[in-house]
């Protein structure tokens, strides 16, 4: 963001520059002889000294003195330069400021050399110029690479910055999974397709023959079963040699580092996003004095260049007024209170059966699917009946909360956090039900594996065996399609990960379809011939659902996240997903959506969709955690095959391809007699990082209060120093106006008016406040005049009179003069 | 260039497109404020006369460059306190005084608030913002209040 800015700062002074130029050309001959004449008019005044008017020329003769005032000079130009748009100049004045600063330093640097070292310098000079301009051009550059950056800007000035933040969080999304693809793909896929064994080599690898006539069927593909099923985009697919090709590629080493490293590298940026997050929110806790003003000053939002839009905002602006004052008027004022208590008892009593509901029709839905898989010749419903349900639940459950959120009534902002709480816990439950259900499934395909194994080995035994007969003539062996195999429960998985994904892929698409961009159609094309107007009553056109859409971009995620490990193509195919769903909801956006009428703050909320984020993250790195940690591997699949734990692989690795005492000095680490203590050290550093950043921040809250309690005294003092001094001079001023009418001495008044200014000025000297120095000012010229010495004795009764003038718009100015 | 480009669109009759030779031009604020940018501001005539020379809202290029350079993006946070200050304070005279204050409201509102509505607003904005009690905000009431606004910066520009 702020490098963005950054380089947007880079454009703008391109630009100005540009304009420079194409100014200078039309004023040059002016400015020519212009400039040179004031530079030495002004050298002329700055030196005081006429040698340095030819200085130009006798630069050698310049006294170390001189020399280093001009420097100074020149830095002190550079320095205009450089805040040249700081200042609230118009800008004819800028440029032919800048233009005069610009000339000085190229004048003056050069000089700044003594002898030799002056082409030194110049060229010195010549080459930062050089690369700034470099830097600057490079910077542009990388501003032209950011993606999508136009199309964003685009949306932001339609939609506002909250929708506009969906993109963004849509394109950050993007950038992790490139990366993560890269990796995997880098990583695993290509040293398996280049140097492992080829396609039909092994049995791991091959169609088996029951399935290979159907094998290619678009019906077969679309499940992701067939020759996708054994394909690299699966875990399967690869060997368990410990080294492939001729770099000795240590593939099983490699997946499980990789698969290790994507939860690493995922966890690592996004703690690192929201710590930059919370970085940039650090004064949000002040803004609770200025509610008004800040309603009143910045809430108009000067991007908007829609008209639509713009209605929108003013009608949000009016209602948030209208909040505020009505919170301002009744703080509390709560009525029926124990009807509301009720409403919201029964609100989340509904939503509970609702999620318990949705829970538990996935579990029987994926208990199902599990008999539908042993039977024969299911319909394409029965195959795909979880993912249907999953995503139906997905459709309707949301709008379903928020009916019945409406009868508890919160304040709209409680309400939303609400509302993305349940849809939270609603993912998250039918996702943990589909993982429990998926478990079990594991466990029973697990617990046939054994059986499956002692087959598999008495076939080729019997195979070999029967080779016997004819020892002299080898038979070939087996063909892989042929030999029986297990059930591979790793790609199980995958596949459901994988189909699961593109489920919701075509149904975020579909939803988009019909429900943003044939409703549109509709209400556009059917306003003509209808009996009530259609933009405006009531299907209207779809809202951007920013919660829903990033809720749903998390869920994908932690799937990907889950799935990854199991079918390395997933992420390839999430990286597409996520590509085409930036086009498609873009023009979406774009073509058939209307801006939010209640327009929520974007940047406040961005932290809590991280966490949500990070929460996801947490909860799919415990599945895979746990069956890497405690589930064995099939037997005869995936590059940990024939090792009781998938983790066992490192050990390996460990033993076999490093010196010994390495391998000793892990065993010596893994030994829980170190781990424990390494594992209590490590909260106790916690325990300590907390307590002090706790301190820190009640610290910090402190030093706020302080901060506010003296803006309050000096706020108080302030007006009371005010008051103090009206009366102080109206005082003084009375009295020298009753020693005057006393005395009936003439020089007097002038003298007293003249006391009471310089009391005035005295006890108001040190206040900051401009405003008020003002209308001292304003005061000191108008008394003088009002009063000139030797006016006669009632004056004293025209001076009380002229103060409200002086302090017209002060508070004391209402005391009445006595 | 882009920025003269768009001026030049603006009143293609009036600007020429070498700019070398006529440096005095102006477009009429009735024009300026048919930009897109603009038009659904409801304080562009304000904005058009803080820019322009002698505020009636005609400007030259120049101004018209100022007032996209302030507006930008990367302008600091300071100049664009300063001009905003100088664009919610509808009569000149420096300080932003209660009958500022609800020319905002009513723009920003579109007048949909009640009488009592606005001037209770307008009351507790000075109330807050009010540095020194004098009833009304002062330039420096105004930036000390602006700079702890947390989405100021993000608000308050136009992109070109």
């Amino acid at each position: 963001q702020k490098r963005s800015t950054a380089q947007r700062t880079r454009e703008g002074r391109k630009k100005k520059d540009g304009r420079a130029s194409l100014k200078e050309q039309r004023a040059s001959p002016k400015k020519e002889k212009e400039v040179p004449k004031k530079e030495m008019w002004k050298q002329l005044k700055k030196h005081r000294s006429p040698s340095l008017a030819s200085s130009a020329s006798a630069g050698e003769s310049l006294s170390e003195e001189e020399l280093a005032r001009i420097l100074e000079q020149v830095e002190e130009k550079k320095k205009l330069i450089t805040h040249m748009r700081n200042k609230p100049w118009p800008m004819a004045k800028k440029l032919t400021e800048l233009r005069e600063a610009q000339e000085f330093v190229e004048k003056y640097e050069g000089a700044l050399g003594k002898g030799k070292g002056k082409r030194l310098y110049a060229y010195r000079m010549l080459m930062t110029k050089k690369w700034i301009k470099f830097k600057r051009d490079f910077d542009n550059f990388k501003t032209q690479c950011i993606p999508w950056e136009m199309k964003i800007k685009d949306i932001e000035s339609h939609f506002g910055s909250s929708v506009a933040s969906y993109f963004i969080f849509l394109r950050w999304m993007y950038g992790v999974n490139l990366v993560l693809f890269g990796l995997i793909f880098g990583l695993v896929i290509i040293p398996e397709v280049l140097m492992g064994m080829p396609y039909g080599s092994i049995p791991r690898k091959t169609v088996p023959r029951a399935e290979e006539e159907r094998a290619m069927d678009f019906s077969v593909l679309w499940d992701f079963e067939g020759y996708i099923k054994y394909s690299a985009l699966f875990y399967g697919y690869y060997n368990d040699q410990r080294t492939i090709g001729w770099l000795r590629y240590r593939l099983p080493m490699a997946y499980f580092m990789v698969g290790v490293s994507v939860f690493g590298y995922s966890l690592m940026i996004v703690i690192r996003s929201m710590a930059s997050n919370t970085q940039g929110s650090t004064s949000e806790g002040e803004s609770d004095n200025f509610t008004f003003s800040f309603k009143m000053f910045t809430s108009w939002d000067y991007l908007i260049g829609n008209s639509e839009t713009a209605d929108n905002k003013y009608v949000s602006i009016t209602t948030s007024f209208k909040e505020s004052i009505v919170d301002e008027q009744e703080s509390n004022k709560e009525e029926n209170i124990h009807l509301t208590r009720f409403l919201r008892v029964l609100a989340n009593f509904l939503i509970i059966c609702c999620l318990c509901g949705s829970g538990y029709l996935i579990y029987f839905v994926v208990k199902r699917s599990q008999e539908f898989s042993k039977m024969q010749n299911v319909s394409w419903y029965e195959r795909n009946e979880v993912e249907i349900v999953m995503s139906l639940l997905g459709m309707f459950c949301p709008p379903l909360f928020e009916t019945i959120a409406a009868l508890e009534n919160y304040h709209p902002r409680i309400g939303l956090k609400w509302q993305l709480g349940r849809i939270f816990a609603l993912f998250l439950g039918n996702l943990y039900t589909f993982l429990l259900a998926l478990m079990d499934d594991v466990h029973l395909k697990l617990s046939n594996e054994e059986t499956i194994k002692n087959i598999t080995h008495w076939t080729l035994f019997n195979y070999y065996n029967s080779s016997g007969w004819n020892e002299s003539v080898p038979r070939p062996p087996l063909h892989p399609a042929d030999v029986p195999r297990g059930s591979c429960w790793e790609t199980a998985v995958g596949i459901e990960f994988v189909r699961l994904t593109v489920s919701d892929m075509l149904v975020t698409y579909i939803t988009i379809l019909l429900g943003d961009f044939l409703r549109a159609c509709f209400v556009r094309f059917m306003n003509y011939c209808w009996c009530w107007d259609l933009e405006a009553g009531f299907p209207s056109y779809a809202e951007f659902d920013i919660s829903g859409n990033v809720l749903g971009l998390i869920f994908n995620q932690g799937m990907i996240w889950m799935g990854s490990f199991y079918a390395p193509g997933l992420v390839g195919i999430n990286v597409l997903r996520l590509l085409t769903s930036m086009y498609f909801q873009c023009w979406a956006v774009m073509s058939s959506n209307v801006p939010h009428e209640r327009v929520f703050k974007a940047s406040r909320s961005n932290n809590f969709y991280m966490g949500l984020l990070l929460l996801v993250l947490f909860l799919s790195l415990l599945p895979v955690a746990y069956t890497i940690m405690s589930l064995p591997p099939s037997f005869d699949c995936g590059p940990f095959s024939g090792k009781n734990r998938m983790y066992d692989v490192i050990q390996e690795t460990v033993e076999n391809d490093f010196p010994t005492f390495l391998g000793k000095i892990f065993a010596f680490i893994a030994n829980p007699g170190l781990i424990i203590p390494a594992i209590l050290l490590m909260f106790l550093a916690i325990y300590y990082l907390n307590s002090v950043s706790k301190t820190l921040s009640r610290a910090n809250a402190q030093l706020r209060k302080k901060i506010q309690a003296l803006r309050e005294v000096e706020k108080s003092h302030k007006s009371v120093k005010g008051r103090a001094t009206a009366r102080d001079s109206e005082d003084t001023a009375k009295g020298s106006s009753k020693n005057a009418t006393k005395v009936l001495f003439p020089g007097t008044m002038p003298h007293s008016a003249s006391q009471s200014q310089t009391l005035g000025k005295k006890v108001q000297g040190p206040g900051t406040s401009s405003s008020a120095s003002g209308t001292m000012l304003s005061a000191s010229s108008h008394l003088p005049i009002s009063r000139p010495p030797g006016i006669r004795p009632d004056s004293g009764h025209a001076g009380p009179q002229t103060h409200p003038g002086r302090s017209a718009s002060r508070k004391s100015a209402q005391r009445p003069p006595h | 260039t882009r920025l003269f480009y768009r001026y030049q669109d603006l009143a293609p009759q009036l600007v020429p497109l070498d700019y070398t030779s006529c440096p005095d031009v102006k477009v009429p604020y009735e024009l300026i404020g048919t930009m897109p940018e603009l038009k659904d501001n409801p304080f562009r005539l304000r904005i058009a006369q803080v820019f322009s020379e002698d505020g009636d809202g005609h400007m030259t290029l120049n101004n018209f460059l100022d007032m996209f350079s302030v507006m930008s993006e990367m302008a600091p946070r300071d100049l664009k306190a300063y001009y905003a200050f100088k664009i919610y304070d509808f009569n000149n005279d420096d300080y932003i005084c209660m009958w500022d204050l609800e020319q905002t409201v009513t723009k920003l509102t579109r007048g949909e608030l009640s009488a009592e509505e606005v001037s209770l607003v307008c009351e507790k904005v000075l109330d807050e913002a009010d540095g020194d009690h004098d009833g009304r905000l002062s330039l420096e009431d105004f930036q000390n209040m602006i700079l702890r606004a947390p989405d100021f910066l993000s608000t308050f520009h136009i992109r070109i």
